[in-house]
Parts: structure tokens; sequence; C-alpha cells
């Protein structure tokens, strides 16, 4: 039991510990989310007014970072399955790693939830039994459930796993499995029910399209294991995790696939919306060509094209998507291009025109940005300390006890 | 004497959810300051949905909050909680061949319903239309116009304000149930349970919900100080508010202050259960229509043409 504890108490030591620039490092994020603490508490303090957002556009920057997140959180434990399918060796530590980006994802998006409400405080009013939940009616309910249950599931998981790990034992798959097995339908729910808040708006031709929901997923599918490319590189290169050549450009195959669809899916609505031109057009209009004179979002719509197009080639052709250096590139080209696709790309063109026809050019306001890179910041600094902690009390050649 | 002898107080009956609620969310109020002064913060921390309150609740919280309003504007501000009138459904009917845009509706509702001034808050928009030019679904409409006089030969203009649906689609989306349609058909805001996430807004067809974007300002010369509590009481920032038809005036038999005001008495107000209100002879001889009747939202705000 002591030599458990003393196990412990050594992986605590080894997570707080490091060299120069990981304290640089660490420092900088505490920084980032100080300033982005300060600009949100006067956000609370004047109402949010202070973000670019009006009647006119009523979801902005904030919801734009939720959704990409949720894609992440639910492509990063997909990653399970070509794990499983593919059957390489360190299948653990891939596993761990997706989930605990998981859960930083999912923080990431209660952070953005909440900057988003005029009521924060009033949280309790969207628990059962205290609040007063319309479910099954409000999608954003069944959001709510969707997003703590997979939290929970993640948490659980990892929790179990680092304890574990921390007191020198193995965890055992078969504990494991059943969570894992639920978490991998339920991260597929959690960004389809998403999809369904904006898909269900009638209100809203943009986003009132059968296809929002596939897209919503094959672009999760793009960004998702993109991020845990460059995460799984980060940790080869700066904390010694072992991670096999094969594994990752096996990852990036997969992608490639994903951005095929993804592509495909956008030129299915590209060519329904533009074809049958009705005045349902008008939103993709304004991403793409601009409308009426108004063009703020078009640069960013096309930049978001021609990366996804160019990471589709760097992971289709096997010599570049094997090295390292290409399929970096590839990587984050991918990761910029669904955020902008996925974020500001789907949210504010739903509201342009809005539905009295008027045209309000949203763009995030300073305040908006800082709180936005603080709570980034938090996630790295969560993803930074969890990940270390992981990496410190795996053993250093993993063996599974059952399988 | 013993204990039984005592004359018992009034049990303090501690339901299900009161304890829940007080368990539950011990925790974080505790983060809460804890001063006699901050009391009322307590209060309204804790404060119950409109619906969930019985009416001694109700008597409590509205004191509660005529006393925090009276504070805030310095004028003697009445919150009323009318019920909706038995056999009544309101409806609303609007002469697009009558209307000038003029917009007295507009600063009518405003003096009427004490929306902030600052930053400017209207509940209705009236839209500008080009003669022959296509409006469909409000598309190519200009809410900004600002001509010397009204009206414009080569325009006609139409008014835009909640449309008060039989299928709304703002309740359908609101997660905590913090907005409803009454018994009379209006739909309100319970603007102390909203938690100001705006999917509401979101889901609105006709542009009809405002969010509180700051602490609503007006000047206590310019407060209605005749309120309802689902209506024209005064709000606070992070709020979604919208129209009511006037609930503090029309539940007590009165015309909403849009109708009242307007110079061409293009403005129709009446009980649709009433067959022989003004309101049932538009919708029966007149060409009436409402606006995206494809979303299928059903409103009780219906547009026509009498000449």
């Amino acid at each position: 039991m002591t030599a458990q504890l003393e196990r412990t108490l050594e992986t605590v030591r080894q997570t707080l510990e490091g060299g120069k620039s990981y304290r640089i490092w660490l420092i900088c994020l505490a920084a980032l989310i100080v300033v982005g603490l300060v600009a949100y508490f006067r956000q609370l303090h004047v109402g949010l007014i202070t973000t670019a957002m009006r009647d006119q556009v009523s979801w902005g920057f904030y919801i734009s970072n939720f959704i990409f997140l949720v894609g992440v959180a639910a492509a990063a434990v997909l990653l399970v399955v070509p794990a499983y399918l593919y059957d390489f060796k360190p299948i653990k530590e891939i596993v761990l790693f997706g989930e605990i980006a998981a859960i930083v994802a999912v923080a990431m998006c209660i952070l953005f939830i909440t900057v988003d409400m005029g009521q924060p405080l009033r949280f309790w009013h969207l628990l059962p039994l205290v609040g007063k939940m319309n479910f099954p009616a409000s999608l954003l309910i069944w959001d709510v459930i969707a997003l703590t249950g997979y939290l929970v599931i993640n948490l659980v998981l990892v929790g179990y796993a680092l304890r574990r790990y921390a007191s020198g034992q193995e965890y055992r798959l078969s504990m494991m499995l059943p969570l894992i097995l639920i978490s991998i339908p339920w991260a597929v729910s959690i960004h389809t029910v998403t999809a369904f808040i904006f898909n269900g708006l009638s209100s809203r031709p943009f986003w009132n399209a059968s296809i929002l929901a596939p897209r919503f997923l094959a672009s999760a599918f793009c960004s998702g294991p993109a991020i845990m490319i460059i995460l799984f590189e980060i940790m080869r290169k700066y904390a010694g995790l072992k991670i096999e050549e094969r594994a990752l450009s096996k990852i990036a195959e997969l992608v490639a696939y994903t951005i095929g669809i993804n592509l495909f899916l956008l030129g299915a609505e590209i060519f329904k919306e533009f074809y049958s031109g009705s005045i349902h057009l008008t939103p993709l209009q304004y991403l793409y060509f601009g409308l009426d004179g108004h063009f703020r979002l078009v640069p960013l719509a096309w930049l978001a094209l021609v990366f996804n197009i160019l990471a589709f080639v760097i992971f289709l052709a096997p010599d570049l998507r094997r090295k390292a250096l290409t399929r970096n590139i590839g990587a984050v080209l991918i990761i910029v291009g669904v955020y902008i696709e996925k974020g500001m790309g789907l949210v504010v063109p739903g509201f342009i025109p809005d539905t009295l026809g008027e045209i309000y050019q949203y763009w995030p306001s300073w305040s908006e940005v800082i709180i936005t890179v603080g709570i980034w910041a938090t996630g790295a600094l969560l993803y930074t300390v969890m990940a270390k902690f992981a990496l410190a009390a795996l053993p250093n050649a993993v063996r599974a006890h059952d399988r | 004497m013993s204990r039984r002898d005592l004359p018992s107080p009034r049990p303090i009956e501690v339901g299900r959810r009161t304890f829940l609620k007080g368990a539950a969310l011990g925790v974080a109020a505790a983060a809460l300051p804890l001063t006699a002064a901050n009391a009322s913060l307590w209060s309204s921390f804790f404060q119950s949905h409109f619906a969930e309150m019985d009416e001694d609740e109700r008597r409590q919280v509205i004191a509660r909050l005529e006393s925090d309003a009276r504070k805030r504007y310095g004028a003697d501000i009445q919150i009323s909680a009318t019920k909706a009138m038995p056999n009544v459904r309101f409806g609303y009917a609007l002469d697009l061949s009558r209307c000038i845009g003029c917009r007295r509706c507009v600063y009518a509702c405003a003096g009427e319903n004490n929306p902030s001034r600052n930053p400017q808050i209207h509940w209705i928009s009236v839209l500008r239309v080009k003669k022959g030019e296509k409006w469909v679904d409000l598309q190519g409409t200009e809410k900004y116009y600002d001509p010397q006089t009204v009206p414009e030969p080569d325009y006609f203009y139409i008014p835009v304000q909640c449309q008060q649906c039989d299928n709304p689609p703002c309740v359908k989306v609101c997660p905590t149930k913090a907005t409803w349609k009454e018994p009379d058909g209006i739909v309100v805001v319970d603007y102390d349970w909203c938690i100001g996430c705006r999917y509401c807004m979101a889901a609105c067809p006709y542009g009809a919900r405002r969010f509180n974007w700051s602490e609503p300002s007006i000047s206590p010369k310019e407060i209605n100080v005749q309120t309802h509590y689902l209506g024209n009481r005064p709000r606070h920032k992070g709020v979604v508010e919208k129209c009511t038809l006037c609930i503090q005036r029309t539940r007590e038999g009165r015309y909403p202050a849009c109708v009242e005001v307007c110079p061409a008495g293009a403005r129709k107000f009446g009980n649709l259960l009433d067959e022989k209100s003004e309101i049932r002879h538009i919708l029966e001889r007149k060409r009436v229509f409402r606006l995206k009747e494809d979303l299928n939202t059903v409103p009780r705000f219906f547009y026509f043409f009498a000449s």
C-alpha cells in the first residue's frame, strides 16, 4: 500500500516537473487564462454587449468554437475504432490519450456555453429535479444530457486507468471494454445532437437541410484525428511517447477518406442550393460570394475550401502521408479548414440575412477573441497536465493482462 | 406545560422539490454574499419559475421585485399577475392597405412596455417594401428607412412583431421552459427564469425576440409604472424579451398600445372566440394571410387587405 502511495506521489511529482520550456509553456498558458478571466468578468459586469453579437446575429464566435470542439470530442475517442481495426500494439495509450482529449474538449465546450449565456448563474434551471428541463422538446437539453454523459464516461475511463497506472498497476482491458464500447455510439450521438440543435430550426434554411448532421460527423472525423496526429507528434517529440510511425500514417489514411466524404457532402449541398437557386440560397451566397456588397466571410470560406482540398491531396498520396513533415502540414491545414467550416462558416451564415431580410455583418469583438483564447489556453493547460500525468504514470512497456 | 400543549406554529413544509433545490444548490449558494443587505440577492437566485409558485410565494416575490424596481427607477412600479380570462383567445389583424409606415406603433410600444432606451430595444419592426419588387421571405425589405414624410409613393409597409404563434418554435426550443403560451394565446417569458441562451431567437422566424445585451436603461420619467409580471415589468441584462400583446392592458380589457395609437386604423385586435368580434369579422370577410405560413407556426397575427 505504501509502495503504491509512493508510486502515486512520484507520478504527481513528475507531472509538475519539467524543463525550462515546459515551465515557460505553463506560465504563458496561465497568463492567457488570467487575461481571459479579466475579459470575462468585464463581460459579466457589462453584459454581452462586449461581444459583436446582436439581435440579428445572436450566436457567434463562442458557439462556433463550441461546435468545433464537440466534433473534436467525438472524433478523438473514435480513434479507438481504427485502433481496434488495425490492431496495432500500443492500443492502450491511443485510447487513453484520445479519451483525455475528449475530456478536455467537452470541458471547453461547457466553458464556451457558459460564456455565451446571458445569465450563467441560472445554470441550475437546466438541471433535473431542481430546474425545469424542457425534455424532450428542446434539443439543447438533449445536448446537455449527451455531453454530460460523455464527460462522465470518459472521466471514469481515464480516472480508472490512471489510478491503476499511478499506483504501479496495469489496468484491466476487460473492465474498460464495456465503457469503451458505449463511448463509441455515444461519441456519434453528441455530434449528431449538436447538429440537430441547428438542423431543427425551420426559421433558418441554411441549417434546415438534412445533410447537416452527416456533414457534422464527416468534418469531425477530419479535424479530430488530425488534432490527435499533432498531439501524438508533440508527445513523441517532447515527452518520449512511443508511437509507431505506421499508426500515424494509418490515422492519416482514415482522414483522407473522411475529407473525401466531407468534400462530397459539401459539393452535394452546393449543387442543390445553386442549381435550384431558390431564395434559400442567400446564406451560401453570402458565405462564398458575398451578398449585396457584403463580403466579410468570403475570404475565410475560400481559405477553408482550399485548405481542405490541399489536405485531401496530402492525405490521399501514400508518400505524402507517410512523411512526418507533409503529414503534419496536412493535419494543420485540415484542422484550420474545419475550424472555419464548422465554426464561423456554419453559425454566422445561418443568421445572414436574418429572418426579416436584414444583413448584419458579424465579426467577433476583441473581448470575444480574448475570452476564446483564454478558454483554449485552459484546454491546453488541462491537456498538458493530464497527458503529462498519464505519461509519467505509464510503465515503459505496456503489457495487457487479458486480451 | 408539556411541549405538546404549546400552540403549534404553522408547520414548515419542505417539499421534495424545495429540499432537493436546497441540497443541490448548497455549494453554488455558498459562493453568494451572505449579508442581510444581500438577502434579496439570495431570494432572487433561488426564485422559482413563475408557474411553480403558489399564491403566497407569488405575493412575496412580487413584493420584492416591486421594491427592487422602485429603488432602481425611483418610480412607484406596480407588478400585477392578472391571469388569462376564460374563453378568450387573442387575435390580431393588420391592414396592409392602410399602414402608412409612420412607426407611431413602434414608439407607443416602447413607451408602454419599458424596453431599454439605450441600447434601444423595439418590439415592432416596420419593414418598407418597394412596390413591384419581390419580398418573399421578407428578403429585400428595409427596416431603417428614413424619409422626410410617409407614406412614400413607391413603397408599402409591413409592421412585424411577435406573431403569437399557436405552434411557437421559440417555446419548443427553450431548454428551461422559460417561455410558454398562456391560455389566452399570448406567448410570454419569465425574465427571472430565462438563462439567456438565445436559442429562441435562432428559432423565431419573425425576428420578434430581443435580447438585453447590456443592462437596460430607461429614465425614471419614461417608466410605465403599471406593469405585468409576464409583460412590461423592468428587465435585467442577459434575458430575452418580446411583444406580449400588452398583457398588462389586454387582460384588463384594454387595447394594446399599438392598436390605440395607429393613426390609420390599420391595427385590429380582439377575441377570436367571440363570434361578434371585429377580429372574427375580418377573418371571415377579408383577404387574410399570415407571414411564412409554410413553416406551420400558425400565427394568431393576421395580415389583410381591406381595400
